[in-house]
């Protein structure tokens, strides 16, 4: 025994050395405890960030609903085809499969099979049909998973209007651009578990977080009203030979735009399809020029010369300013002396003596120059300014165009004429058309719109859009002037093709020359209201280089009068006759 | 205490003595569990690279049977045997260990710290060699040196023994952490034999101003330390580093967070497939806390403390001062392998490469342990039950 030959302190040595063994694993368990109590969901959460891979869930994009809540642009499921490099053990079986059910170029399969990445994509917006074969072939590397595709109901319908989305469902133009971020929802995620490698653990299971569907966004286009200006520009394009024609239809009252065409429109469920007859050796600028070209909203990126749809601005700034009254009488030669320019009219032989109600009937350049001349460059400025010419309307589509004007300290006398009846600068449509309303709805200046509101997915409202109103750009009185003698240009005068049997119609035609001067191409447009008294309706027609006859009276003013006649009734405005008898 | 003895007397007198089954129980559960968690730890990436689950679980089992084998032998040899291979031995391991430098040194992991055994198939740890011949010598050296041990010239000399193999493992191998063992292991035998306290205390207050001083000059990046300044960062700032020296240690970390108190379940560790490196070897702690929890990762604190309780009834109920310097020796192995091991799991100290005891995989090392334990059995066939 030990204590024969070893002394105690052996003994006690060694007791001493067990316990200091003892202490440091006390030491050692106080840490596990702290690691594994204490800090246990810290490291857990680490570690599970770490042998997790995100997949990500398309959210449903909003739909895009009409006034009438009928879809203009809807979601349908497709498919995204990725591999997983790490999991496919026959890499050529599934080259094969992928080549043969995409349609895709073998060197292109090929080099995304073998790229060694821990997900690769090979093609998203594939037909469900076609992802649930990929998904029958079974094939160990290749995922399918589904998300949702814009799908546009109408095809052409408002295309530069609606706009579309592009490959991870992100709008690409119009209001899908201006309103994306209600549209786009959250995307979700599967989390999958996998190795240090990538591979997935079978035995782990999947964790969903689910996307969150975007909002739908109601708009105030009316379908029909859409449908039915489509068709009607469609037929004047035909007719004309004109290379485009435009219609805008607007409650002047508050800003709601009912339609906005623009023939020819292009197929929002294929964008990118060039028309036939296109060279195939574009480069890729090129095309993506021609395709912009295609896409342009002309109403809103586009500026033109107005022509004499702007003598309404003329008219009122001189109404208002008092430097002329409806009763003012004016002789017209058949030109105007403005400086050392001679100025002519449209009517060579000249009107004679008119009064100003019927200048403006007749669209008599010499007596809208005089106007101007009277009010002078300092006080058209100001009431340029005032009716909002200047800025942009900012309406809620991308890309809109400002205007195009001589600067004030640039403005001579010579300028100043060509203005007043609406030429030497440029404004856009929906300029034109936004300005015109706001004069004869009593002076309020409006914001010309699409979005009304947006919707959860049980339908209720989430938020409701307003737009800035400005009032008193000109007042009543000037208002209602305005409105009486434009009724008068429809009723009597040059726009009398745009009159509809029993609706009291106001309005006035333009026909410009586009630059450069003589080159026979002209702008026929014609800007029309009704009902003239009270206007709930204003329609702005263009057509671009039309042949044969230009004028915007007889080119685009029965454009505006078959459309009158067709949406008076259906938005429910009573034909006067109609009132009259109620009184 | 060689006695003569007639055959008859023998088996008679062989119940008088004790046999320390509970000290064989706790090693060979440990060997299993070890073997289990193996298996758990390394069938995934064993399947990734040999396509066989069961690739390292068969190689450690061949050298469990082995170190059986051996343990066996040397609990029924007298271990007085063994004593005049204490300078032999000794010389064997300074011997040997430049043996790696040459064409049978076998390198891995990007170290050379092997040598191929021709014609077997394992390969052989040198410093696992030295650190049975260390205690070995040591306990022989006590004996021999009697009294003059408690001298300061004896205490010196004793000290100064295993200087020379300790430097060989840590130049020639680049091995700290044996190098640290065997010096330690030296240590805490001086220790015993000596009854002295104060040198000691001295020696661990020198060791721990040295460690502080260690640190400090790593946190301030005086850039004296080279790479092993890079060690200290990793281990206070594990986050810091993520793709260096700290990724192992915060792999590590999730695993033993993400076990929680009563562990994922054996064989769900996500922390094996890959994440971690070395998970079936060094860090195989860390797959016990997220499969088995902080539950089963005390109860195997629990059997290391009850084996080294077992070691140290040994030592103290020893026939002679050689049997309990032997355990001694022994003992202290096992015990600053396992807590070493444990403390760079947890972090608690910066990351060394330091197999548990019985558990981690390695053939030498198991092998050699067993023949340690064989040892200790040996000297506690020595103990007569009536004296206990």
């Amino acid at each position: 025994m030990l204590t024969d030959n070893n002394k105690i302190f052996h003994r006690k040595k060694i007791l001493i050395l067990f316990l200091a063994f003892v202490g440091m694993f006390s030491v050692l368990f106080g840490r596990l405890i702290y690691l594994c109590v204490w800090r246990a969901d810290y490291y857990a959460d680490k570690a599970t960030q770490l042998h997790e891979r995100e997949r990500s869930i398309k959210a449903a994009r909003g739909r895009i609903l009409d006034r009438n809540g009928k879809v203009l642009a809807d979601n349908r499921t497709v498919c995204t085809v990725s591999v997983i490099h790490n999991q496919i053990r026959d890499p050529e079986g599934v080259i094969r499969m992928l080549c043969g059910e995409l349609e895709l170029s073998e060197e292109y399969v090929r080099a995304r099979v073998e790229k060694y990445t821990s997900m690769e994509r090979i093609k998203s917006n594939v037909p469900k049909e076609v992802g649930d074969r990929i998904r029958e072939y079974d094939l160990p590397g290749v995922k399918v998973d589904e998300d949702y595709k814009r799908y546009y109901p109408y095809g052409e319908l408002a295309s530069k209007v609606l706009g579309f989305t592009g490959g991870d469902n992100q709008g690409i133009i119009g209001l899908e651009v201006i309103y994306e971020e209600y549209l786009k929802g959250t995307p979700g995620n599967i989390l999958t578990v996998t190795d240090a490698a990538g591979i997935e653990v079978e035995t782990a299971g999947e964790r969903r977080q689910e996307p969150v569907a975007g909002n739908d966004l109601v708009i105030s286009m009316d379908m029909n009203i859409q449908a039915y200006a489509t068709q009607l520009a469609s037929q004047a394009m035909a007719a004309k030979e004109a290379d485009s024609v435009s219609i805008l239809v607007m409650n002047p009252q508050n800003g709601e735009m009912l339609a906005m065409v623009n023939v020819p429109e292009f197929d929002l469920n294929d964008p990118y399809t060039l028309p036939e007859g296109t060279p195939e050796t574009l480069t890729a600028e090129e095309r993506q020029n021609l395709l912009n070209g295609i896409w342009r909203n002309g109403c809103i990126n586009d500026t033109y010369e107005p022509g004499s749809t702007f003598k309404i601005i003329t008219a009122a700034a001189g109404l208002e300013e008092g430097v002329v009254t409806p009763e003012s009488t004016f002789h017209c030669p058949g030109y105007i002396m403005v400086d050392d320019r001679r100025i002519r009219c449209h009517k060579i032989a000249g009107h004679g003596s008119q009064d100003f109600v019927h200048a403006t009937m007749n669209s008599c350049n010499p007596v809208f120059i005089t106007v101007g001349l009277k009010l002078g460059v300092e006080n058209y400025y100001r009431y340029f300014e005032q009716f909002g010419l200047k800025q942009k309307t900012g309406i809620d589509l991308p890309g809109e165009a400002g205007t195009i004007m001589h600067k004030k300290e640039d403005m001579g006398n010579v300028e100043l004429a060509t203005v007043s009846f609406g030429q030497s600068f440029q404004i856009t449509p929906i300029q034109l058309i936004t300005t015109a309303a706001s004069i004869v709805n009593g002076g309020h200046r409006i914001t010309p719109h699409f979005a009304l509101q947006t919707l959860n997915q049980e339908g209720e409202a989430l938020q409701t859009f307003t737009y800035p109103v400005r009032d008193g750009i000109v007042s009543d009185q000037t208002s209602a002037t305005m409105r009486e003698i434009l009724r008068m240009v429809v009723a009597e005068g040059s726009g009398k093709n745009g009159a509809v049997e029993g609706f009291s119609v106001g309005g006035k035609t333009a026909t410009s020359q586009t630059l450069p001067r003589g080159s026979g191409r002209y702008i026929a447009s014609f800007v029309g209201f009704a009902p003239a008294e009270d206007p709930q309706v204003m329609a702005l027609a263009i057509v671009n280089n039309p042949q044969g006859i230009y004028y915007g009276g007889q080119v685009a003013a029965p454009i505006v009068r078959q459309l009158f006649e067709n949406i008076l009734p259906y938005l429910g405005i009573k034909e006067y006759n109609q009132e009259n008898e109620q009184n | 205490m060689a006695r003569q003895r007639t055959a008859g007397r023998r088996k008679k007198e062989q119940s008088e003595y004790f046999f320390d089954y509970s000290l064989l129980f706790i090693v060979l559960f440990l060997l299993g569990f070890g073997l289990v968690m193996i298996y758990s730890a390394s069938s995934y990436a064993a399947f990734q690279s040999y396509q066989d689950q069961a690739y390292y679980l068969k190689r450690q089992l061949v050298a469990v049977i082995l170190g059986l084998v051996a343990m066996i032998v040397v609990a029924n040899i007298p271990y007085h045997f063994w004593e005049r291979f204490a300078f032999p031995g000794y010389l064997v391991s300074m011997a040997i260990i430049p043996l790696v430098l040459t064409p049978l040194g076998v390198k891995s992991h990007g170290a050379r710290r092997w040598i191929e055994i021709p014609g077997v198939g394992f390969n052989l740890q040198p410093a696992e060699v030295a650190k049975l011949g260390m205690i070995l010598f040591l306990a022989t050296m006590v004996c021999k040196m009697g009294k003059s041990v408690r001298t300061m010239k004896g205490f010196l000399f004793m000290v100064a023994l295993p200087m020379p193999v300790v430097a060989e493992v840590y130049l020639i191998t680049k091995n700290l952490s044996s190098a640290i063992i065997i010096l330690g292991i030296s240590i805490l035998m001086v220790f015993v034999a000596s009854p002295d306290y104060k040198k000691f205390v001295i020696m661990g207050a020198v060791v721990v101003s040295a460690a502080l001083l260690f640190i400090y000059l790593a946190v301030s990046g005086s850039g004296v330390l080279g790479f092993r300044s890079g060690r200290i960062q990793a281990w206070l700032h594990p986050e810091s580093d993520y793709l260096g020296v700290g990724f192992q240690t915060l792999q590590g970390l999730y695993a033993i967070g993400s076990g929680g108190v009563w562990g994922k379940g054996l064989g769900q560790s996500m922390q094996k497939l890959s994440f971690l490196p070395e998970a079936q070897n060094d860090m195989i702690f860390s797959i016990i806390c997220e499969e088995l929890g902080l539950f089963g990762a005390i109860a195997i604190i629990l059997m290391f403390i009850m084996l080294l309780w077992r070691m140290m009834v040994i030592a103290n109920n020893a026939p002679d001062l050689f049997g309990a310097m032997l355990v001694v020796g022994v003992m202290g192995h096992i015990a600053i392998q396992a807590i070493l091991n444990i403390a760079v799991v947890t972090n608690t100290m910066p990351n060394t490469g330091i197999s548990l005891p019985f558990i981690s995989y390695g053939g030498s090392s198991v092998m050699f342990l067993l023949a340690e334990v064989g040892l200790v059995l040996s000297v506690a066939k020595r103990i007569q039950l009536k004296e206990l």
